[in-house]
Order: C-alpha cells, then structure tokens, then sequence
C-alpha cells in the first residue's frame, strides 16, 4: 500500500462527497416536476412524447399499476432485444457480419441487460452487431437504469407522502429520468471519453501487421497443439464512447468490448479510469440526498450516505491490503511497490491501473451493482477476491446500483428499523411511519428471495456434472466461481469471477432466471412496502422516536446488514474463498 | 381461606412458586402436541429437527453406526430446547391460571332473587338471569350478575376482583352505580338491573383473561413472529444448501450436525419466549390491577403520544384546601383566622374542614363547641352566596368577591385596593379566593388553592423524556387553569373542558397521528374512551364507561395511567431486546460449529476456532447446549421484563443496542467456553 494509493482513494472519496449534493437536488427537482435549467431543451420533448404516447402525464399510478407499467415496460423491451439479437445478420450495421446470437445466449444476454445486469457471457467485438450493440444493448443501458432510479424515487415518494394510495406515474417518471438524468450527462461524458482517446466510430475492425511477429501455441479442437506465428492483428473498434458513459452512469457494466474497462479503448487514461468510478457512485450517492431532501430529514439521508461509505472504506480497505501484500507463495519474489513496479498481486490487472485503482474499481464495481471490471477479479487473491462477492452479498447496498442500492437499503433500514426500534419502547417507525407485519413480511420476502435463488443454483451446480464441469480450477476456488456467478446474477451485478465458463445451457437459463428473480422479484415487495408506507399517516416526531440519523443509526444499519448478509454467507464463504485463503497461506493453491 | 386473601397470596406469589412451577412442567411436555406447536414456527422447526436426529439415531442404533454418544446427547439437548421454550410459556400462563381458579370459585352458581313484573319476587339460579333482568339483593348476598343499581344503596365488598377488602359504596343514580357478579353486599339491599348475559360477564372476561384463553397476537407480535419466520427459513436454506458445497467439499455432514446448526442459528431465544414476554405484560398489568381486555390495548399503551389527564383527583388531590390567610390592611391576620375558622365551623365541605385546619396549624385555634354560645350557622344558598355564622352579635360570613363586596357596599363600606389586588394574585396563581366579612366589613381573603399530588412533576418530567405530551384536562377558566398546568409541569392544557371537547381534542390529537390515553369514569367520558387509543375506566365508575373503555383500573387510580404506559413499553422493549440478543448470538455458534464440521477434513479452518474448543463434537454440543440453557436463563427476564427507564429514544437505543447486542455478541463465547470446558471435565465428548 503506497501513500499515492491512498490519496487516491481518499481524492476519489471527496469527489463523491462532493458531487452528492447537487446530483440529490437534480433529481429532487427532476422527480418533483420542478423547474430546471434543462427545461427549456427538453420540456417541449417530453410534452411532445406525452402526446405521441397518449399518457396524460397528471394521472398518478397506484403501486399495483406502477409495478404493472414496469414489467411491461421491461417485458416488451427484454422481447426486442431478443429480437434484434436473433436477427442481426439481416439488420443493419453489421460491417463484421456476425452470424445471428444463438437462442440461449440470446435469451441470457436479453434478461441480463433488461435487468441491469449486463453478465456477459459473450466477448462483445466478436458477437454482437454494432447495430445490436447500440439500438439494443445501449437502449436498454438507458431504460434498465431509468427503471431502477424511478422505483428508487417511487420509494422514497412512499416514505414522504401520507394518506394517499398513489406514487406517481412510471411513464412520466421514466421519461424524465432519461431525458433530465441520463441524456445530458451522458452526451457530456462521450465527449470527456472521446477527449481521452476513447474510439467512436462505425467502421468495420482494421488489420493491421504485427511489428514483430511471435509464435503461439495453439491446442486445436483435435486437442494436439501445435505452433503458429501470428503476423497480423485485428483491431476492434465502433461506437465506445457512446456507450462508456451509460456502462458506468448507469451501473450497468457491459462492456463493448470483452476485456470491458481493462480495454484501452474503453478506458485509456487514469483520468478516464477516474472519472469512470466516479460516473459509478454518481446518481447512488446522490439519491441518499434526494431521500434526505424529499422525505424532510436531510440528515437521515447522509446517516444512510455514512453507512455506505464505511461499509465501503471497509471493502475497499481490505482488498487494497490483500492484492497490495501479493501472493505469499512468491516469497523470493520482490512484490514491493517501487517507482518501477506496483508491486503486490499484478495478475489479472494493468499496469496503467496498478494496485489501488484496480482493487477500487473493483470495489466501486461491486458495491454499486455495476459490473464493469478494469482488472479481472478471478485472479484476486482469496481475501481479494471474497470482498467483492461479500459486497454482492450483501445486496449492493453501498451505494448499490442506480436506485436499485437505495431501494435495497430500504429493505434492510425497515429490517433494523423493526428490530431495535421495538427497544425504544414503541411500535418501530421510520421517519413517521409505522413499520406493521405487512411491511416486515415484504421486507423478509425481498431478503428471502435473494437467499434463494443464490444459494440453490448454487448448492446444484456443485453437485450436478453440468455445473462443475464449467469450473476451471478445482476446489475452493471453483466453488467460488460458481457463487461468484449466481450472486453476481441475482444482485445484478454482471461481473465475474472469470474462469467459469458460463455460455452453457445450463448456465445461460440459469443465471438469466436468476437475474430476473433478482430484480423483479425484489422490486414487487419493494414497491409493496412504498405503497404500504404512503397509506399510512405521519406520526411527529418527539423525544421517544426512533432516531434514524446520527451514528447510531448508521451503526445500526450497517450491523444489520452484516449480520443478516454474514449469518447467510458465512458457511459458504468459509468452503470458498477463506478456505482457499488458508490454503494458500499453507503452501497450496488450485 | 376466603377468595380475598387467596387472591392477595397468588398476586404476590414469587416466580419460583412450586405449585406454578410443577404446573408448568407438567404443561410444557403437553405443549408438545405438534398442533400447538405448529402455531410457533422457530420452535416447529427445532420440535421437527429434534424428531429427526431421533429417527437417525434409531437407525443408527439397528445399524450399528458408532458415534451413539454424541448423536443421543445432540438429541436429547434439541429435545429440552423445545420443552424449554414452552416450560417459559406454562411459567408465564401459571400465575394466570391460578387466578383465574380463584375468580372461578367466585363465579360459582348462586341464587338470584328475581323480580316479577307484577313485584313479586322468585328464586332463579344465576346463571338464568339475562339482560334486563331485575333482582334484589340484600345484605350478605352475592350480586348474581354485572348489573346496575337502579334503587337503593350498599356497601359492597368487591375483594374478589379488586384484591381491597375496604368495603365500597354502589348507589343508584350517578356514577357510582355499576356492580360486579361475584361481589357481595355487606349492608342494605338494592334492586339491580342486570346488564349483561351468562358467560359475557366482567368476571367471565377476565378469567379468560388471566387464563390467556382469550389471548390474540398483538399486531406486533404478529410482525416479529414474521421477521422470525422468515430469518428461520433463511437460515435453513442456508444449512441446506450448506450440504451440496459440503459435499463438494469432500466433507459432507451428519445430520446430527447439520440439525445442531440450523437450531443454533435459527432464532430459538426470542422464538422460545415471545408468547411468555406477551403473556407476562398482561400479567404485570393485573398485578398492578389494571384489567386489559385485549394484549392490542397492552402494546398501544407503549405507543402512546399523548395523555389527557384530569386535574382533580389525577394531578391534584381531589378538593381544593386553604392555604393561607391574607388580612385586609389593618387587620390582625391571627384574628382573620378566627373569624374564618369560627364561620366554617359548621361548614362540613372539604374546602371549610381545611379552613379550620389551616387555622389550627397557623394559630393553634382549636375548633370550639359552639353549643354553650347562641351561634346560627347560616348554609350556603344559591341566593347570597355566602356562608357563615352569627354568634355573640358578630356577623361573620365568607363568600366570592362579588357576594362579600354587594355585602359591604350594603354597608357603606368598600373592598380595599390593597386586597382586591391581592385576590386578583390568588387567582392567578390558579387558586380560589374566598373574602370573610365580619359585619359589613371585610377582614381579608382566604386563598384556596388545588394541591398538586406529590411527585407529579417528576413523573411529568419522565413522560416527557420519553416524548409523551401531557395534557391536563379541566373545567377552570383558562387562567386558573394555565397557573395549575405551571406548577404540576405538564406540558399543555384544555381549560373550561366539556365532555365534548375531550372528544374533539382526541379526534384533533389522532389526526395528527398521535396515539391517545386516558382515563374516565362517568357516563358522558364514555365515547370519549372508546376513541382514546387507550382508555382506562375506573372500576369505581359507571357500566357505560367500563364497556367503552379498553382497561379497567380496580384500584380507580386515575394516576396509574403512567405505569400502564410503562408496561406497555416494557413489553415491546423487552421483545426487541431478545430479538436483538438472539440474532447477535449467532455470531458465536457459528465460530463455534463452522470450523468443528470442516476442521476435520481442513484442518486450516481450525484457525476459526477462536473459542479453542476441545474438540469438533465438544464444540457442537456445547453451542446446542448454550442455545437450550440461554432459554432458560433468560426466562425470569421475559417475565420480569427489561427494566424500563425514562430516558430519550437515543439514549434509551444506544443503552438496549449496548447491552443485548453487543452483549449478545459476546455472551455465547464465554457461555460456550464454559460448557466445553465443563462437559471436557466431565469427559462425556
């Protein structure tokens, strides 16, 4: 660990500090229909896309309808993509003339962008079309986050309102969200990306001869290998910029390319590698501000804003520390940090990066459910590696994705709310609110669900021929594939634990079932509880209310989501990667 | 013994009573019916776990398997974890169901002496009366039934339900009329009209009561019995699943193992004394005679925002006393108090007895026997407002401002200035000025002042730290009433109060999303009570008040309302601090269980063994053996309640998060420490 790691992650820290103020005030006004400095571009659009869809913009929507216009939205989206996928050979912008994606894959990738998991089991440069690329993957970058943030102010619109049955209206709502939020930001940032030598084009891939050839070994599918020289290389390229922001902005995490944000072309520089962290916790950190402004306690929102941070100087801390220390069986080896080299465990991560902004990339990745990867986190060190499994685990709540975070830490603030409220000696409330067996029940539910899905594909994949045969290395850490995958899928996370080979049938059904179980099984209670919550009347505050700011609250908050993510995990983990951690130390790897 | 000790024996029976003691165990081996159990979802699930370690180690038994010892100890430990669990609900039932053998007895049939409409009387059984029915009862007989006095007037003696053998007064009229089945008339005979039907009466409620026969979930009951489903479903996915890596492993699991696991984790402690903690809240409330008819009523009183309290006979004491003389200039205040004393010798109101008193203490004045002087007493008459006495040719009366100064006027003389500001102070310190005269000429004004109970404030003080408003409810003018609110601190007032603004008020309160307590008596508080949130009858008052009310005090001690409130946050502070405790306590066993499965196949993992227990199995079954005792151990605190302590929500949390936390984090390592190296000792592992 170097001083000039820290400072980075510490520089990195006070930016999001920074800018979560003015994004939380954004998007109050934004969702509260107040006046902005945008209005003047994109009210006319927005009055025009009313008129052409017919949706009378002053009707608000009940939960039911909401979550209805939600999953028909997603439904409908999921379905054209599908679309679009199965028939890109026929479709435009195709210059590299990729076959048709098979039906599988198809259906994994469709379900995995739809829920904002972008878990790619693909290398984008040699699958998709650029016209897949942008009128399907891209589009659904924009609506999955939109449709995130909107359930995330759904939530918040439950806590603050009272007596009423009614949230808002999900076209309006999304609408906004992509013209106010996302679009403006995202034209912006291309430009930053494009400045920093990201590529933005449509051109088929270039060939190009290699400077000095070199010799390979390459095993052919009759499994003899034999020797070739490669003289020539192909370049990959299209439309990246474009796409980069909303990867990020949106905490989606596909990447255009393969390698994702490890490819030079999709983060060249540091301060693209910068400013692309920064893009992950913009809107999570600024929605605990729009909680705080909206619902008129601005000092819960930073008690929940505080949770998050420690919970993430914790990740980041730990990971920082296990991939700085490097690989104890190299104990000859110089793995000290020195003007000439990183030092620590540099496998799987470039050299432009280095150890702290790997290992914080990769906790922003996972804390946030963003997905996206500068490093490749199968080749972390155990303890490396288990933290950003632990940070899916424990339901991307720091920070979390967009609006998805929010809304998960609203299932646990109800979770710690219900439990230690009951020990001031009154019915649990959560800012006025009475925290009833109904909203327990949606609460649990919500927890139950991810619980499940994980841990039983899981738990089958050890056991059955079709799940451990995708494992590449044996043992504890090919256990930690396989959770890694599924956590990964039900959190909506995206990223992987490499190794595993996932584009299998059992695999891409699995994991796609497992993200929509994920998502749409843990918005429905979420949304429950919010149309619970705004039914209800505003208890006022007094001196024997629950406090919900202060560091009690946010130390409250965190227990609970350690306890509850810890008592789940902890079996599993100690089978994977602490089991694997120890090995290592006594001298065996796998 | 009579009924009336018998109560005053079991109310202060000790927790450790060998009758409610052997009472319980025998009842908690019948609550293992599974139909019982099935209503208790984290103890089914241990009651079905323990039931399939037994049909293993019959297995194993037939087939010779070895590791008998441990499988029959892990057995036997998860089968007391589930007697445990329902020996602290028979524990928590016992004392009720001792009362309620006791309310019984006085429930016993008796005759009833029943009017005919034509006026004569016949003899029924009790248990045929029905509602509307009139009976006569005279001295020495039982009341057959929960009726109204509508002539006549006796002394009562109402010990069977209230536990006070000081005889009580019932007339007909007003709002003392309301009586109890099973009372009986000490003195005089009354015709009561009966108001309610067998089985539904106030004695058949509350047996069911004490019994808990009656006894729903409270709502928040029911949102915690979820939270622990549910964390119990987690965790058995979790030890489930825990199998298929365990395999992968190449270290798969006993079934002994993985039922001790899923037992240790699932929330047994808060799972296991839940129904005590509810049971043991209405407990405490009959303990303190306070009668509430639902668990729902128990839990709201925790809740309560704010209490509307009435001045007299809660804040103050009843009457208004004298409290000091203020002698008109020139006047000798000694021969003020004795013109005051002699014009109230005669006066039996409580506010002229406390003349006389005041009188005695200040001066040493003795009340004199008038009887040797030719003394006319002249009575208070609505006509002139005054009263006083003529004796020895000096003409003394006391009256109101208004009624002395139209009397001196009449004189010739006036009320001096000095005096008249005076009077004016008397009433805004929230007294009563009373002037005396003494022929024609006015001698000084006696202050009159409500007495505020002792340690109001205090109590005031607390409810407030506890962010409960209180609110004094009161007929005064607003200044008198303002001066009161001052000096007893409570936190506002409602001042010149009919019954109908009390309603409004609740209403205004409840809009605003505030839960409301109080306490009424007579008929017209009746809706009133019936909207307060909590509404607490005195048993003194009438049949309309106790039916809208949701408790009944018996002692009629309107200050009680307090403790209520204080029970009813006990009882949901002590269901989250086991909650809290219980799910800390996980952290433990699995440091205790998690390396003694895997240690054996990885031996690295034994670095998890932070505890340095002896060996796997130890491990194991001392966690189970702690997850069993921790029950036990923690019963006397489900029943007793955490202690409750008046502070703020933070402070309060911060306390409770520290203590069953935190402490819940750290007891199960030294608890299962201990037994390791104990059942190590005894070398049965």
């Amino acid at each position: 660990m170097t001083a000039n790691g820290w400072f980075q992650i510490g520089l990195y820290l006070v930016v999001i500090v920074l800018i979560t103020k003015p994004m939380g005030v954004f998007m109050t006004r934004v969702f509260n229909r107040e006046k902005t400095f945008l209005d003047p571009i994109f009210r006319p659009i927005e009055k025009l896309i009313y008129r052409l869809t017919g949706v009378d913009e002053k009707r608000e929507m009940r939960w039911t309808e909401y979550a209805v216009a939600m999953l028909l939205f997603s439904g409908v989206s999921m379905a054209v993509l599908y679309v679009i996928e199965r028939t890109q050979k026929w479709l435009p912008l195709n210059p590299q003339k990729f076959a048709n994606v098979d039906p599988a894959l198809a259906f994994g990738t469709a379900a995995s962008f739809t829920t904002n998991t972008n878990w790619q089991a693909y290398s984008g440069e040699s699958t998709m079309s650029y016209f897949t690329q942008m009128a399907g993957l891209a589009y659904h970058n924009f609506v999955s986050a939109a449709v995130g943030i909107v359930l995330a102010i759904v939530v918040i619109r439950g806590i603050a309102r009272k007596e009423t049955d009614k949230l808002g209206n999900f076209w309006v709502d999304t609408t906004r969200c992509l013209l106010w939020v996302l679009l403006p930001i995202c034209v912006v940032g291309s430009l930053v990306f494009v400045s920093q030598g990201v590529v933005q084009n449509l051109k088929p891939y270039t060939t190009v001869q290699l400077i000095e050839p070199h010799t390979v070994q390459v095993t052919g599918t009759d499994s003899k290998t034999t020797t070739q020289t490669v003289t020539q290389q192909v370049i990959a390229q299209g439309p990246v910029a474009s796409q980069e922001v909303i990867k990020e902005f949106g905490t989606n995490g596909g990447g255009f390319f393969g390698a994702n944000s490890a490819h030079p072309f999709e983060n060249p520089t540091p301060f693209s590698n910068f400013f692309q962290m920064v893009l992950i916790f913009a809107i999570p950190s600024g929605l605990t501000y729009t909680l705080g402004r909206m619902t008129g306690s601005q000092r819960h929102g930073w008690a929940v804003w505080a949770a998050m941070a420690f919970l993430f100087l914790v990740g980041v801390t730990t990971v920082y520390w296990a991939e700085a220390k490097g690989n104890p069986l190299l104990a000859g080896t110089d793995q000290h940090a020195s003007a000439s080299q990183s030092g620590g465990n540099m496998e799987g991560k470039e050299v432009r990066f280095g150890i702290a902004n790997s290992t914080l990339f990769a906790t922003a990745t996972t804390d946030a459910s963003c997905g996206a990867v500068n490093s490749q986190h199968d080749s972390f060190t155990p303890i490396g590696g288990m933290v950003p499994l632990i940070n899916i685990m424990l339901g991307e709540v720091v920070f979390g994705g967009v609006g998805a975070g929010l809304y998960g830490i609203f299932v646990f603030v109800v979770l710690a709310v219900f439990i230690a409220g009951l020990m001031v000696g009154r019915t649990p409330e959560y800012l006025g609110k009475k925290i009833e067996s109904y909203d327990v029940k949606m609460a649990m539910l919500a927890v139950l669900i991810l619980t499940f899905t994980i841990l039983t594909f899981s738990a089958v994949s050890v056991v059955k021929p079709y799940g451990t045969s995708s494992i590449s290395n044996p043992g504890p850490h090919g256990l930690s594939q396989i959770l890694y995958a599924y956590v990964s899928s039900t959190g909506n996370n995206g990223s992987a634990l490499g190794g595993l080979n996932v584009n299998t049938m059992w695999y891409n059904t699995t994991t796609a079932v497992a993200q929509l179980l994920g998502r749409f099984f843990m918005i429905i209670p979420v949304l429950a509880i919010a149309g619970s919550l705004a039914k209800k009347k505003i208890v006022p505050a007094s001196a024997g209310t629950f406090p919900v700011t202060g560091g009690l609250f946010s130390g409250l908050l965190v227990s609970t989501i350690l306890i509850v993510g810890a008592l789940t995990f902890f079996p599993a983990l100690s089978l994977g990667p602490i089991l694997e951690h120890l090995l290592m130390n006594a001298g065996k790897v796998f | 013994m009579d009924p009336v000790a018998q109560i005053g024996q079991i109310r202060k029976k000790s927790l450790a009573d060998s009758a409610i003691l052997s009472r319980a165990v025998v009842d908690s081996f019948r609550k293992l019916n599974p139909r019982t159990m099935v209503k208790n979802p984290v103890m089914f699930v241990v009651g079905v776990g323990a039931a399939l370690t037994t049909i293993q180690l019959g297995w194993n038994v037939l087939h010779h398997a070895g590791g008998f010892s441990f499988g029959l100890q892990i057995t036997l430990w998860l089968w007391f974890t589930v007697l445990f669990a329902n020996f602290a609900e028979a524990m928590a039932e016992g004392r009720g169901k001792a009362q309620a053998d006791t309310l019984r007895k006085s429930r016993a049939e008796t005759e009833a002496h029943r009017l005919r409409t034509d006026g004569s009387v016949e003899v029924v059984a009790s248990s045929k009366l029905r509602s509307g029915d009139i009976v006569v009862v005279s001295a020495g007989d039982f009341i057959p039934g929960d009726g109204e006095v509508i002539e006549g007037v006796a002394s009562v003696d109402e010990s069977a339900i209230t536990g006070e053998s000081a005889p009580v007064i019932r007339e007909s009229g007003g709002d003392r009329s309301a009586v109890t089945g099973g009372t009986r008339v000490l003195s005089d005979e009354i015709k009561v009209r009966i108001t309610s039907n067998p089985g539904e009466t106030f004695l058949d409620r509350m047996i069911k009561l004490v019994e808990g026969a009656s006894r729903q979930k409270t709502p928040n009951e029911i949102a915690l019995n979820i939270l622990l489903a549910g964390l119990t479903i987690i965790f058995l996915l979790a030890v489930v699943t825990l199998q298929p890596f365990a395999i992968y492993s190449g270290a798969p699991q006993s079934i002994f193992v993985l039922v001790s696991l899923l037992v240790c984790l699932i929330p047994t402690t808060i799972g296991g004394l839940l129904s005590a903690i509810g049971i043991a809240g209405m407990d405490r409330m009959i303990q303190r005679n306070v009668i509430a008819m639902s668990g729902r009523a128990v839990e709201a009183s925790g809740d309560v925002d704010v209490l509307l309290l009435d001045k007299t006979g809660t804040i103050t004491l009843g009457n208004r006393a004298a409290t000091q003389f203020f002698p008109a200039p020139g006047v000798e205040e000694a021969y003020l108090a004795d013109a005051a004393q002699l014009s109230s010798l005669a006066d039996e109101t409580p506010e002229g007895r406390s003349i006389v008193v005041l009188a005695k203490e200040r001066y040493h004045l003795r009340g004199r026997d008038l009887s040797t002087h030719a003394a006319t007493f002249i009575p208070f008459s609505a006509q002139t407002r005054m009263s006083g006495v003529d004796l020895d040719g000096r003409s003394i009366r006391k009256g109101a401002l208004e009624a002395i100064s139209r009397l001196t006027s009449n004189h010739g003389n006036g009320i001096p200035a000095e005096l008249q500001v005076c009077v004016r102070e008397i009433s805004n310190a929230g007294g009563t000025p009373l002037l005396v005269a003494e022929s024609g000429r006015v001698l000084g004004a006696i202050a009159l002042t409500d007495i505020v109970k002792g340690g109001m404030k205090e109590r005031f003080d607390h409810l407030r730290a506890m962010g409960i408003r209180t609110m004094m409810i009161t007929g005064d003018n607003p200044l008198t009433a303002a001066a009161i609110a001052r000096q007893a601190g409570v936190d506002d007032f409602l001042a010149e109060a009919k019954p109908e603004d009390k309603m409004a008020l609740i209403k205004r309160e409840q809009a605003k999303g505030k839960l409301v307590a109080m306490t009424g008596d007579g008929t017209n508080d009746a809706p009133a009570l019936a909207q307060a949130d909590v509404g607490v009858a005195m048993n003194t008052g009438t049949q309309a008040a106790k039916e809208a009310g949701n408790m009944v005090d018996l002692d009629s001690n309107p200050t009680k309302l307090i403790e209520i409130v204080e029970i009813g946050k006990q009882l949901l502070i002590t269901r989250g601090a086991l909650t809290t405790f219980s799910v800390a306590n996980d952290v433990a066993k699995y440091f205790a269980i998690i390396p003694a499965m895997f240690a054996g196949a990885f031996p690295v993992l034994d670095v998890l063994n932070v505890m340095h227990l002896h060996t796997p199995e130890s491990a194991i079954l001392s966690a189970v053996i702690f997850n069993a005792l921790i029950i036990i151990a923690l019963i006397p605190l489900a029943l007793r309640g955490v202690r409750y302590r008046p502070l703020g929500a933070a402070a309060l949390l911060q306390r409770n998060l520290l203590i069953y936390g935190v402490g819940g984090i750290i007891a199960p390592f030294i608890g299962i420490k201990f037994i390791d190296v104990f059942l190590t000792y005894l070398r049965v592992v």
